[in-house]
């Protein structure tokens, strides 16, 4: 193609003065765009208004044609089903005797388990629902998987809270506008989602890998408990997630790493549910602990320290080192766990 | 349509349609990039709005200075949930790079318009993971290379595109 005709400027002063303008404007903005990077990266919940209001603002046109789509999906659907019914039923009648009879299980199952724990006084928390919402779009052509649900800030629904399908776990909301809200999937490379197998209990933890599965950590190295068709729930630690969801089923497992696949299809997902984050105390940020005043270390016989919970069953833990020794930075008493605040 | 227009409201209109069918078909392409309602697992579908601009930009070095990618940008991080500064820092540099490049090389063909654009698009995928990671979202490299062959190889069809809206922009 033939050069530009103004990219040679001649002799006219101003016309080069206004290039060079436009050069250092240029390079101004990408230094202010790097400083708004850094923010956003030190910062995720920063410029939380702006954000909002843009996905209010998109989020319609999504829905709109989130609906056109549902609708030429289902007429496929409906065509594909017409072929294949025959086929289909076979399979179907024998699955429903298969389900039939594992109903029956359950329900045995069921019946026990609300006895034992009638015995042991444990009260069952109900996990009530914050709102339904429809899942209209996700992030496609960035590294980042977000989904944009239908319901934000007007139908209560506050970032950390956890966002499931009918069939699984999606993930949790991290931003929100006035009626719609973005989700951090379960699948996003930054999620990390507390889970446990159910077949024995065996805790882990189900981290994104970016392209539509999940890595499996277990807490214990040199390991792999974990089978092909294995599913996985959540645990609850941590708190955000309610306990007891199901969130990925085992789709490959090698000597060191297990891979999984969330159960809800994130293709196939279209009404979400916002569940209250399970122990509110886990949302707030760490500074919310009241200042406990600070003793000075020195006065007094050493009050001897008691181990923490969580050292307890570490065999390498020694109360002795407690102690204060000569010499050694002593920090202020351990501070006592803020009380959850009242709802 | 005759080529010389009839009235003044004719003469507004085309000036109208020639100064900004880029700055629109643009904008139209980052918002189709934010509201498409696809969910999906892994990007691999092109980022729109960016390959809408780089390929303007490459057709039409004139039209822009390399400001105008910024503004772009800031356009493109609100309405799709990237983290606010990321395609207004790696646009720019794309243009700012851009603009060095025709300085130096003066004139490009078909080809090199590719490979330029291909470029630009490997450096936006590096840059888009980078930032990614630097967020916390700890994914392997591998993850984004559907979407940059994608780009690259949606590069022609995007060029013939802005092509036929850069003849009706100009057409009398």
């Amino acid at each position: 193609m033939a050069p530009p005709k103004n990219r040679r400027l001649g002799f006219s002063r101003r016309a080069h003065f206004g290039l060079f303008l436009s050069y250092v404007v240029a390079i101004g903005a990408a230094i202010i765009a790097l400083l708004l990077l850094a923010i956003s990266i030190v910062d995720p919940r920063g410029f939380s208004a702006l954000r909002g209001a843009a996905l209010d603002v998109t989020a319609p046109v999504a829905s709109a044609g989130r609906s056109v789509i549902d609708f030429f999906g289902g007429i496929g659907d409906s065509v594909s089903n017409y072929w294949q019914a025959g086929s289909e039923n076979a399979e179907l009648k024998q699955q429903l005797a298969e389900a039939r009879r594992e109903l029956v299980r359950r329900q045995a199952v069921e019946f026990d388990n609300r006895r034992l724990n009638a015995l042991l006084g444990l009260a069952r928390t109900t996990q009530d629902e914050v709102t339904i919402a429809r899942v209209i779009a996700s992030s496609y052509d960035s590294p980042r998987r977000l989904a944009t649900i239908s319901a934000g800030s007007a139908a209560g629904v506050v970032p950390g809270q956890a966002v499931r399908s009918p069939d699984g776990l999606i993930g949790r909301v991290l931003e929100t506008g006035r009626w719609a809200s973005r989700v951090l999937m379960i699948t996003d490379g930054a999620s990390n989602v507390p889970v446990r197998l159910v077949r024995d209990g065996t805790p882990a933890l189900a981290v994104g890998r970016g392209d539509g599965t999940m890595e499996l950590r277990t807490l214990e190295v040199g390991q792999n408990p974990f089978r092909r068709g294995d599913i996985l729930v959540t645990s609850g630690v941590g708190g955000l997630f309610p306990p007891d969801i199901p969130v990925a089923m085992v789709v490959a497992s090698e000597n060191d790493t297990a891979i999984a696949r969330p159960i809800a299809d994130p293709a196939r997902m279209d009404y979400a549910v916002v569940l209250r984050i399970f122990q509110p105390a886990a949302n707030g940020p760490l500074a919310a602990a009241p200042p406990q005043p600070v003793a000075p270390p020195v006065q007094g016989p050493p009050v001897p320290a008691t181990p923490h919970p969580g050292q307890q069953n570490n065999p390498r833990y020694q109360p002795a080192l407690q102690q204060p020794q000569p010499g050694m930075l002593t920090a202020p008493a351990p501070a006592a766990p803020p009380a959850p605040p009242a709802q | 349509m005759s080529r010389i227009a009839g009235s003044e409201t004719e003469v507004a209109i085309r000036d109208f349609r020639r100064r900004y069918v880029p700055l629109f078909s643009t904008l139209f392409a980052i918002l189709l990039g934010a509201v498409l309602p696809v969910v999906a697992e892994s990007p691999w579908v092109p980022n729109l709005g960016f390959l809408v601009l780089i390929t303007w930009r490459l057709m039409r070095p004139e039209i822009w200075p390399a400001w105008a990618a910024a503004a772009f940008g800031v356009a493109a991080d609100l309405v799709s949930g990237a983290p606010l500064g990321q395609s207004t820092l790696l646009w720019t540099l794309i243009f700012l790079g851009l603009d060095s490049l025709d300085s130096f090389l003066g004139v490009r063909d078909y080809w090199l318009d590719w490979a330029a654009a291909a470029a630009a698009i490997a450096f936006h995928s590096v840059g888009v993971w980078y930032i990614a990671l630097l967020m916390h979202a700890d994914i392997g490299f591998l993850v984004m290379i559907p979407q940059l062959a994608m780009s690259v190889l949606f590069y022609p069809i995007a060029a013939r595109l802005i092509l036929f809206l850069d003849r009706w922009r100009l057409s009398r």
